[in-house]
């Protein structure tokens, strides 16, 4: 079997094993809730007979492992349950809220590896000059604040003191085009709105680069980190005694072997930003699964809740191990070795 | 200048700035190298022997913090006087290095083949891939690596230290440059390896032409290998001599406390030296014979 | 220690960091000392004086029932400083066991310890603490419990990397050759080497922890009110942008600041002790 496909599925492998464990861990959460959750669904006026029902068809009365169990039958067959918030099924749910949030991150994904990585790399570069110690400050400033604050901080500049970028939502109403994907970005230019695109990711700016904020700071003080260290192993002088260029050097020689240890950090922030896109959400009114997550984990709908943490999980792993196979590859050294490390 | 030594080290001086004030590294360094000879400078780790190679190839110049004075010509250009371009320019055409643990500096991240493509384009910007191909596995025949395509295939750390010795010695000779700088070539390896590695290299700094400065701390090495030898012992020349000469009547007694520690030598360092001896400060020592050439 | 502060103070960043980090520490303690209203931390109303701007009587201005958010936001640092110490002190402790036993033993014990980490590290932070606040009751308790469930892994990976690198060290060798128990070579012979690492992480995030704590207020999942919270403060001044800006600026700067300075801090302490994480 070839290496790369071997790690491919021993990933794979643990990816769903650590799935399962959080199957476990957030099935066991949302089952210890003090107070009925069928009676904080239904309400002070319903009768005894209507929660009686409801328990019954979540499986209330069932021991928590028979519960555990036929959680997992149904979700063998993609079935997440009813919510309790919205009366629909939770896998309908996600899929109306999943992709506004998607698109929300991986914007600010792109951001982060596309001015966090740079500014590392410069920094690294001018090591202890001026542009070193401004970068580390930014970076610094960035990991410091909550997106949220970040949020605030940006609206209140770029949309209301200086009016560039619209206040919230996804897009102008009148520029509202027809739900193919979920995408915005995607959606305009399949119906070949250019206006409507660009509408679209004024709207995006702002809430997407709150979120980046603190990723570039990291990816940004990371990179710097790595490539210093980069800079000292023998291989960079050996190509500095060969007088290559500095941009060769920085770009081929010290860039790449430090991308390595960065993309698995970028991996972790991408996790952070699955979670602050809820506050950003929150500030930017972006009807995403955040304001559907908070709704659900505040009126305790169990299935909600369940769905909603096991579906950002699952697109956690699932990033991870995106981001492992891109380093197997840019890593020879895992992609010609025998066995996975 | 046509009879110009290779390589002159005039007076050189360095010094670090710190946060505790200048410390200087080199107290006046000269030493001198003609065309195709060997020399070898020999001195404990901390002696000044790598960065005195640093500053020929330019390396510390650039660097902050670092003050360097006194001459070094190479090929009797004067390298101050030079622009940083033209001082880069020599790099990997006029000189190169060979370091010490090969598989470290060869770059992981790509094949033995690009990296020498790399190398042969110093000299040679134009060459197509398959003429830097096809001179890569001339050049590596030459260092007894029967099944070049399987190495250019390779990346470092699939080869074995001796392997990744004998392509880093290919590479710096490929350009036929003027001078190789060798800092402890092979200390990393396996002894009986390093003794091939020492046979291979003279045989190829003589095939190419180069003169050499071959840096170490292990004397048994150097009397193989070195025409002259220079002993470093904290930033000073304390003597210079014909091998044969300075190994028959070592006269400074640092040189002397040297040899004592031979048999000991088994590549890790010098264990047994005494820490600090009144008689290791004495003033240089220099054999009949040598001498180094008049200021120009 | 005293070398370790000359350094520290020694650097302009890092030095602004000290200060940074000393204003906040002190003024959470002295909060009933410096502060003009210290009555305004609980539940007072004064409709005389609702929604001023900042003037020289309330230096931020007032909130929403005219309480000084001076003084609100002083006492917050106090009880944001109160759950950060708490969570660390037991987050640490767990992380810190859990990493070496798995890093030293290895086997079975390192896989089955290793994933049941990679399952907490595997939700998003926020989002497990937002799951744990939401079956919960909000409060201060209740949020040191969640904050802490999603903090001691990334200290169990932390020491489960250093001790991996250390088991091969000639020390630990040694050790073992001379008959040390398990516990003692763990806890006595690899510990020490990792604590560098642990305190720079640590003092890395104490701001952390004032994070997130703030971002689980903010979405109405941590503290209460009355009792003063950052998070909840910029939520509840949010509606009132442009206008009312203060509501929600200084607070977030107050976050802003008082994260940053820890962060000043630690990675200052990270160069000067030479940790790597």
């Amino acid at each position: 079997m070839p290496p790369l496909l071997r790690l491919i599925l021993w990933r794979l492998g643990t990816s769903l094993i650590v799935l399962i464990g959080v199957s476990m861990l957030i099935f066991a959460i949302a089952r210890v809730i003090p107070g009925d959750p069928a009676r904080i669904a239904l309400g002070a006026n319903a009768t005894a007979e209507q929660v009686e029902a409801l328990r019954a068809r979540l499986n209330l009365d069932e021991p928590i492992v028979v519960q555990y169990g036929i959680f997992l039958r149904d979700l063998a067959r993609g079935d997440l349950g009813v919510s309790l918030y919205t009366n629909r099924p939770v896998t309908a749910d996600i899929a109306q809220f999943l992709p506004a949030t998607m698109e929300l991150i991986v914007v600010a994904g792109l951001m982060m590896v596309l001015i966090g990585l740079p500014l590392g790399a410069l920094a690294a570069r001018y090591r202890n000059s001026w542009v070193d110690s401004t970068i580390r400050v930014i970076s610094l400033l960035g990991v410091s604040a909550p997106s949220f604050v970040w949020a605030v901080i940006l609206m209140l500049l770029f949309a209301y003191f200086l009016p560039i970028f619209p206040i919230a939502g996804r897009i102008s109403e009148a520029m509202a085009v027809p739900r193919v994907t979920g995408f915005m970005l995607i959606d305009t230019l399949l119906a070949g709105r250019f206006d409507a695109f660009r509408n679209a990711a004024a709207h995006l700016a702002l809430p997407a680069f709150a979120l980046a904020l603190s990723g570039i700071g990291q990816a940004a003080r990371l990179t710097r980190a790595n490539m210093i260290e980069t800079y000292d192993k023998p291989y960079i002088e050996m190509a500095q005694s060969y007088g290559f260029s500095e941009r060769k050097i920085a770009r081929s020689y010290a860039f790449r072997p430090s991308l390595i240890p960065s993309l698995t950090i970028i991996g972790l922030d991408f996790a952070a930003m699955l979670g602050n896109a809820f506050l950003v959400e929150a500030v930017f009114a972006w009807p995403g699964l955040s304001r559907y997550g908070v709704e659900v984990i505040l009126r305790k709908d169990l299935n909600g809740i369940v769905g909603t943490v096991l579906v950002i999980s699952a697109l956690f792993l699932i990033v991870n191990m995106i981001i492992d196979i891109l380093l197997a590859y840019i890593n020879p050294r895992i992609r010609h070795s025998t066995r996975p490390s | 200048m046509t009879d110009a030594p290779t390589l002159l080290l005039r007076d050189l001086r360095l010094a670090f700035r710190g946060y505790t004030g200048v410390t200087e590294v080199l107290h006046g360094i000269s030493l001198h190298i003609r065309a195709g000879e060997r020399v070898a400078l020999v001195g404990e780790s901390g002696s000044g022997k790598s960065v005195t190679a640093r500053i020929v190839l330019g390396l510390l110049q650039d660097q902050r913090g670092a003050r360097i004075t006194g001459q070094v010509r190479v090929e009797g250009r004067d390298l101050a006087a030079m622009s940083r371009r033209a001082r880069v320019a020599l790099r990997g055409r006029r000189m190169s290095m060979i370091f010490q643990d090969p598989t470290s500096a060869l770059n992981p991240v790509y094949r033995i083949g690009t990296q020498f493509t790399e190398v042969l384009r110093r000299a040679d910007p134009a060459i197509t891939e398959r003429a830097a191909r096809a001179r890569a596995a001339a050049l590596l025949d030459e260092v007894a690596i029967h099944d070049p395509a399987r190495v250019l295939d390779a990346y470092a750390f699939q080869l074995s230290g001796g392997m990744n010795q004998r392509v880093m010695i290919a590479m710096a000779l490929a350009n036929n440059p003027a001078l190789l700088i060798a800092d402890e070539p092979g200390t990393a390896l396996d002894v009986t390896v390093q003794a091939q590695t020492l046979g291979l290299m003279r045989r190829m700094v003589a095939d190419h032409g180069a003169a050499v400065l071959f840096i170490s701390h292990n004397l048994g090495v150097v009397r193989e290998f070195a025409d002259r030898v220079y002993v470093i012992y904290k930033g000073r020349i304390v003597e210079h001599g014909p091998t044969a000469a300075l190994f028959d009547t070592p006269r400074h007694a640092y040189t002397r406390a040297l040899m004592a520690a031979v048999p000991r030598i088994t590549g890790g360092g010098i264990p047994d030296l005494p820490e600090r001896d009144d008689a290791f400060a004495a003033p240089m020592e220099l054999h009949p014979g040598v001498a180094e050439p008049e200021a120009t | 220690m005293k070398r370790t502060l000359v350094i520290l103070l020694r650097n302009p960043l890092s030095a602004f960091g000290v200060l940074l980090v000393a204003t906040v520490v002190l003024s959470a303690l002295l909060a009933d000392v410096i502060v003009p209203f210290p009555e305004h931390r609980g539940a007072v109303v004064d409709f005389a004086n609702f929604n001023q701007p900042p003037s020289a009587q309330h230096p931020m201005g007032t909130d929403l029932v005219g309480r000084d958010l001076f003084s609100r936001i002083v006492y917050a640092y106090r009880i944001s400083l109160l759950l950060g110490v708490v969570v660390l002190a037991i987050a640490v402790p767990i992380g810190v066991t859990v990493g070496l036993v798995a890093g030293y033993l290895g086997g079975r014990v390192e896989y089955v310890l290793m994933r049941l980490t990679d399952v907490f590290l595997s939700i998003p932070p926020l989002v497990l603490a937002m799951s744990i606040m939401g079956v919960l009751e909000p409060t201060l308790i209740n949020g040191m419990l969640a904050v802490t469930a999603m903090w001691w892994p990334w200290y169990a990976r932390l020491v489960y990397n250093l001790t991996r690198a250390e088991r091969e060290e000639g020390y630990v060798l040694a050790a073992e050759v001379l008959g040390a128990g398990r516990v003692w070579v763990m806890f006595r012979e690899i510990l020490p080497n990792c604590v560098p690492s642990i305190v720079t992480k640590m003092t890395l995030d104490l701001g952390f922890v004032i994070l997130i704590a703030s971002s689980l207020s903010f979405l109405g999942l941590g503290v209460q009110p009355p009792t003063p919270d950052l998070g909840s403060m910029v939520a509840d001044g949010a509606t009132y942008l442009p206008d009312s800006w203060w509501l929600t600026v200084f607070p977030g700067l107050a976050i802003l600041l008082a994260v940053f300075g820890f962060n000043l801090v630690g990675d200052a302490l990270r160069e000067i002790l030479g940790a790597d994480q």
